[in-house]
């Protein structure tokens, strides 16, 4: 079997001259949308549970956080970081670093926003039987509430990541070397617009794509462990088919 | 064993239970019967601390429920205190609430290892004889959702058991079942209050039941009970029209 270096400069015409910029590209965009994601997650899950607190001021700090980030747009927010913030504090951040904060950041506060709704759906029976078997609070939380509000969690977190893969590519605007700016560049310097503008849209498919199944996989762990197996897609058709 | 002292319950406008005063002496079976919304539940509620009393006090086995002592001023309570008090009542829900993230053993397991700090291989031969007991020692390892209705039940009930309560507290519990199950739920219950000394306290619809397992029968209107007495005077010579109109109600349905 033959296999092909997709990033490879012996590739014919056009590729060669263009897909090795756009790999190293796509590694960029890679890494940011990977810590972009770990910040907002971080960020997500004390947020979120802190917006279904019981204490006011918890949840007071929870909805400034969310509504900040979430009314702000994420070039602004970049523009703060990265531009703003050394002349306010002298104190200047990597650009990659700023980029993936603020996609954190922002991402972060949408991810709440899924943590507390799933939360919230956990039926009350469940919760309060928790309280019967005199579980403590924070146990309540963690052997109860939590392993099945993660359930829920999962297929909205989905949409949510490929958000934040798609906009990695504002990262550019800071000249941070991610797979949009390499594609401009190369548009820039006279590769063809067509093929290189089709390989982003490819790239980028992909990419999402792979976050998909991801979590699909992630989430059929997570329905087995509540017992809540997805039918199977075969076995759903040969039920439509049977009618 | 347990009593309440002018104990009113309020949700927002609405007056649920108005000054009432009773009495549960330790093993006695007492059964809750009246009209939806006359209040039983929200007893058994505000016994588990899913609620809070508006006004007046509950105590159980000597212990102020809603209010602790902190020096010589009564204070509401803590988390601290409640859990302290909790540890002797145990609650049996009419959607049997099993926790769908734990196959059986683990809902029965879970909160003695984790609330009590019972060593695991204890609670887990403790589960076994409870699933025995209930009729489904081979089903320690099934998923809740692989049970009926029924089965859930009866898990529930030996999940309760197994925090070894002095109380137990029974809400409709078998209002969600279909009826051919609701006998063999039933069954097990009445064994259960036979053999042991627990104070229980059972709301339900299902006059041939309370008949069968209560010691007294406390009939509630409005939130206060309108009459009380043993099972075969409430069920055979009610005093008050009302537990005649109700009595009457529900036999016809």
């Amino acid at each position: 079997m033959i296999t092909i270096n997709p990033c490879s400069a012996e590739l014919p015409g056009a590729l060669g001259e263009t897909m090795p910029f756009l790999c190293d590209g796509t590694v960029i965009t890679l890494q940011s949308a990977i810590g972009g994601s770990v910040i907002a997650i971080a960020i997500a899950l004390p947020v979120g549970l802190m917006a279904t607190s019981r204490h006011r001021r918890a949840r007071a700090v929870a909805r400034v956080y969310m509504e900040f980030f979430r009314g702000t747009s994420v070039l602004v927010q970049l523009f703060w970081l990265f531009y703003a913030m050394p002349l306010l504090t002298g104190f200047q951040l990597d650009k990659i670093f700023a980029g993936v904060l603020a996609l954190g950041l922002n991402l972060g506060a949408y991810g709440s926003e899924v943590v507390r709704g799933a939360v919230r759906a956990v039926p009350r029976g469940q919760r309060e039987a928790a309280v019967a078997l005199n579980f403590s609070p924070f146990q309540r939380m963690r052997y109860v509430v939590l392993p099945q509000a993660f359930v829920e969690m999962v297929p909205p977190m989905n949409n949510l990541l490929i958000e934040l893969l798609k906009a990695t590519s504002l990262l550019s605007a800071i000249t941070v070397a991610d797979l949009a700016y390499e594609g401009r560049l190369l548009v820039n310097s006279g590769s063809d617009q067509l093929i290189v503008f089709a390989l982003l849209l490819v790239i980028y498919f992909l990419l999402s794509y792979l976050i998909t199944l991801l979590m699909r996989f992630v989430e059929r762990r997570a329905a087995r462990v509540v017992g809540r197996e997805r039918p199977r897609r075969r076995a759903a058709r040969t039920v439509e088919a049977a009618r | 064993m347990i009593r309440f002292d002018k104990v009113g319950k309020r949700f927002g406008d609405v007056s649920v239970l108005r000054e009432l005063d009773f009495h549960v002496g330790r093993g006695e079976r007492v059964t809750l019967i009246g009209p939806s919304g006359s209040g039983k539940t929200t007893i058994l509620r505000l016994l588990m601390t899913l609620e809070r009393v508006t006004s007046g006090t509950i105590h159980v086995d000597g212990q102020c429920l809603s209010h602790m002592r902190r020096g010589d001023r009564q204070v509401p309570a803590d988390e601290r205190h409640l859990r302290q008090v909790r540890k002797k009542i145990g609650m049996v829900f009419q959607q049997f609430n099993l926790f769908p993230n734990m196959n059986v053993l683990r809902n029965i397991t879970e909160a003695p290892v984790r609330a009590l700090g019972v060593p695991r291989e204890q609670a887990e031969d403790k589960a076994h004889e409870l699933l025995k007991m209930v009729g489904l020692a081979d089903k320690a390892h099934a998923h809740p959702s692989q049970l009926s209705g029924g089965q859930q039940q009866r898990v529930a009930i030996a999940r309760a058991l197994a925090m070894e309560p002095e109380v137990l507290l029974l809400d409709e519990v078998t209002s969600a079942l279909d009826p051919e199950l609701v006998s063999g739920v039933q069954n097990l219950l009445r064994d259960i209050a036979h053999q042991g000394n627990l104070t229980l306290l059972c709301v339900t619809h299902e006059m041939n039941f309370a008949r069968d397992i209560s010691h007294r029968v406390l009939m509630f209107d409005q939130g206060q009970i309108v009459e009380e007495g043993p099972p075969e005077q409430i069920f055979t010579e009610p005093a008050q029209q009302r537990t005649r109109d109700f009595l009457q109600a529900v036999l016809d349905a």
